[in-house]
């Protein structure tokens, strides 16, 4: 095995950056052969009924499977075939991805994640649902089917959905801010019991792209227009924006702050050392039940503060949509009822903690006995604001994260941090 | 090894290049080797096409990719449209960090976009190789003396070493985000409020930290292993001679370990250049840890061909230290082998 000396390189650097054109090559493919909204594969199979394979990420409270194992008691010569993905989020969007790149008619119905809807849509991998697949959305909230809809066209049914609420310290705060500027009127409060005042998720992750997002909105401006391009320079937005990092730079939000996801700013509640947090409501079981909180019984709930009200949360949740490849559409469209029927929507709630997309559940007695932040995450839903919808998500939350980044800690001015926001939005849109 | 050149050595026996080796054993032995060869080639075949369909395809079909335009927005349908030959302006895009301009044309890439990161990630590659590979040199070889000696529980030791190889480079950078968590265990140990994930410096010196720990003892062990290949006696003669232990270091053990030391040194240089995990789980990417590989990941999401360009763009970059390795450094995987194997007998 003698390998000729000027070779040599190519080999050894071959095998070790393999992982990486293969990576970069990996994805492949074509994108847009697919069905537009009319003709193609989407009109295909539009009457197929048989057994279909649902794809979602792991579940991790077990509540799919009782719920297929129900369908398939009923539907016995339409089956349906569980495939549970991993619970990494991005790894899922990869593994659909291959999946319709591959034209493959095995995934029927898919859980897509609400920022993924637009992306999907546009590639021309998912069922328009109208006529002969129309879907009946009248009793659902307004933000979760605008979140599941893409061009004035839906393309997903929602099925679970999401939204922030604020927690604060009972025994510390009277009644709850209603707006940002009485949240931190009241920061005095957390300097004289010497912890943190507010809390969110600023690392530079998907929960800052929600978090900025949130504080945009909240303010009165808005990511994207309606027309989908960016709407940033604007007054709103800048007074949005310039809330967290003025509350950064006051130290209202801790130093720590800028490392904070999901788990560790509700590890710093939940020890006592903030005296408000911007979080989902997964908390509110932990706070109150884990052995080691410390704010067990003085935990308060409320909508997100805003400029003069309920603030404008960022939407977070799940939807089914059907794949244009399926070749039984008329037995999956049955299964988007199914999964997204009260009853469904009820056993989600119950078991796993999961918010309704169902307007009249937030006010069902028995639920909201067991959930008792309900009736604010009403309101959160309510006035939420869906992650913008497009296509290009990927790079639009790049853009908010680098950019939100940079502003909250005081490396560049809000304005800059604004206009680059806008220019990198507006660049990723005109592709590349 | 030659996974990347496979058909060259293959072919090489089998259209005469070993008979001639073995020119003087007789023609007779000539045949016999002849049909050895071609028996070689039918018994490779499978394994290099199987490499040929895993490795060299999707390294083709890369760089093909990688001179196609992404797909883009049909403005009517709101359907994504195929993008079509691009020539060489996903290379020109990346290393002038050009992007598409919403009226046409390109522009400078504004900040937040992948395109403007470019220059930092290599830097910031480049950066993380040297420093790493050169902590890592330093102690991996101070482990290896301290292995090679014969002590009690030497066995015990070798095996401990390679716990933080073993563990998978995912599950070190989760350990190491809730040490360096604020309130992890890295600020309590030392009483100090550092933000490592979220400044610069501390967070790149907390990426540094953390692979230091898991590959050291990689470096070690390939460097033990060229220290037992030193003939005890060479020490015994140099201190019969008188030679103190700063000359037996530099003038016996370093020339005579050089060889295994150098293709460590390589191994280690070309893993660091395509680091990915750790800083990934560490720090996102955040406060210029964002690595070639990184921004390749993350521009996959975005668009695959210009994340095909820039793979290649990585895939030279390595190539070429790796030539100069190679050619410049000695590092010659191949033919050290060999020249120690003389050097034993």
């Amino acid at each position: 095995m003698k390998t000729p000396k000027f070779l040599l390189p190519v080999a050894t650097a071959g095998v070790l950056a393999l992982t990486l054109s293969a990576c970069g090559g990996g994805g492949g493919g074509t994108t847009g052969g697919g069905g537009g909204a009319g003709g193609g594969d989407a009109a295909n199979n539009l009457d197929g009924r048989g057994p279909i394979t649902y794809v979602q990420g792991k579940d991790n409270s077990n509540v799919v499977r009782p719920l297929i194992e129900k369908w398939n008691a009923a539907h016995p010569n339409e089956k349906v075939t569980f495939k549970e993905q991993t619970d990494q989020a991005d790894q899922q969007h990869d593994d659909i991805v291959q999946h319709f790149q591959a034209k493959d008619a095995s995934y029927d119905v898919v859980d897509v994640d609400v920022v993924w809807t637009a992306e999907f849509a546009a590639k021309g991998w998912l069922q328009p649902l109208k006529d002969k697949m129309a879907f009946d959305t009248s009793a659902m909230l307004k933000p979760t089917v605008d979140s599941a809809t893409y061009k004035g066209t839906l393309y997903a049914a929602p099925q679970t959905s999401d939204g922030a609420l604020l927690y604060y310290r009972k025994d510390l705060v009277p009644t709850a801010p209603k707006t940002w500027d009485e949240m931190m009127g009241m920061c005095s409060i957390a300097k004289e019991n010497k912890i943190g005042c507010y809390g969110g998720q600023f690392s530079k992750y998907e929960g800052l792209t929600v978090n900025a997002s949130e504080a945009i909105n909240s303010a009165g401006g808005s990511v994207l227009d309606a027309d989908g391009k960016p709407s940033l320079n604007t007054d709103q937005a800048k007074a949005g924006l310039e809330n967290l990092a003025k509350a950064y730079a006051d130290g209202n939000i801790p130093k720590e702050g800028i490392t904070f996801q999901e788990e560790q700013s509700r590890q710093a509640f939940q020890d006592g050392k903030l005296l408000f947090l911007r979080n989902w409501p997964y908390v509110y079981n932990l706070a109150t039940t884990e052995g080691s909180s410390k704010v067990k019984d003085k935990l308060g709930i409320a909508p997100i503060p805003g400029k003069d009200g309920p603030g404008a949360s960022s939407l977070g949740g799940h939807s089914l949509a059907v794949s244009v490849y399926s070749k039984n559409k008329a037995t999956a469209l049955d299964f988007l009822k199914f999964m997204t029927s009260e009853e469904t929507e009820k056993f989600y709630a119950t078991q796993g903690s999961l918010a309704p997309v169902l307007g009249s559940l937030y006010t069902d007695a028995t639920l909201v006995k067991k959930l008792p932040y309900l009736p604010v995450l009403k309101t959160s839903i309510e006035n939420a604001v869906p992650r913008p919808v497009t296509p290009f998500y990927p790079a639009v939350t790049k853009a908010i994260q680098e950019n939100a980044y940079s502003a909250i800690k005081g490396e560049k001015p809000v304005d800059t941090a604004l206009s680059d926001m806008q220019k990198s939005i507006e660049s990723a849109g005109a592709g590349s | 090894m030659a996974t990347e050149v496979g058909p060259t050595p293959v072919k090489a026996p089998a259209s005469g290049g070993t008979p001639v080796h073995h020119g003087p054993k007789g023609v007779g032995e000539d045949n016999k080797i002849l049909s050895q060869g071609k028996w070689a080639t039918w018994l490779l075949a499978p394994t290099i096409i199987a490499l040929a369909v895993v490795i060299v395809y999707p390294i083709i079909s890369a760089i093909v990719m990688s001179f196609q335009k992404d797909a883009g927005l049909d403005p009517a349908t709101g359907l994504f449209t195929a993008g079509g030959p691009a020539g060489v302006q996903n290379y020109v895009n990346w290393i002038a960090q050009q992007c598409s301009a919403p009226a046409g044309g390109t522009v400078a890439c504004p900040p937040g976009t992948l395109g403007s990161q470019f220059w930092s990630a290599t830097a910031t590659t480049f950066f993380f190789t040297v420093v790493t590979v050169a902590f890592e040199t330093v102690l991996g070889f101070w482990m290896a003396m301290i292995m090679a000696r014969t002590f009690k529980g030497r066995s015990m030791v070798r095996a401990a070493v390679l716990v933080p190889w073993a563990i998978p480079t995912a599950v070190t950078a989760k350990l190491w985000f809730f040490i360096f968590a604020f309130e992890g265990i890295a600020n309590k140990l030392f009483n100090t409020s550092i933000l490592w994930t979220g400044s610069e410096w501390p967070a790149k010196w907390a990426v540094v930290i953390a692979d230091v720990w898991k590959t050291t003892p990689f470096m070690a062990l390939l460097i033990l292993a060229g220290l037992q290949m030193i003939p005890a006696e060479v020490y015994e003669a140099a201190k019969v001679d008188g030679a103190t232990a700063w000359q037996r270091f530099r003038l016996i053990t370093l020339p005579l370990v050089k060889p295994a030391l150098m293709v460590a040194i390589l191994f280690r240089t070309l893993d660091a250049l395509r680091m990915f995990d750790l800083p990934y789980i560490l720090t996102g990417g955040a406060n210029n840890t964002t690595t070639l590989s990184i921004l390749v990941i993350n521009q996959i999401r975005q668009g695959f061909n210009a994340a095909a360009a820039l793979s290649t763009i990585t895939f030279i970059i390595i190539f070429l230290v790796a030539f100069i390795f190679v050619r410049f450094l000695g590092a010659n995987v191949v033919e050290q082998s060999g020249a120690t194997g003389k050097g034993k007998k």
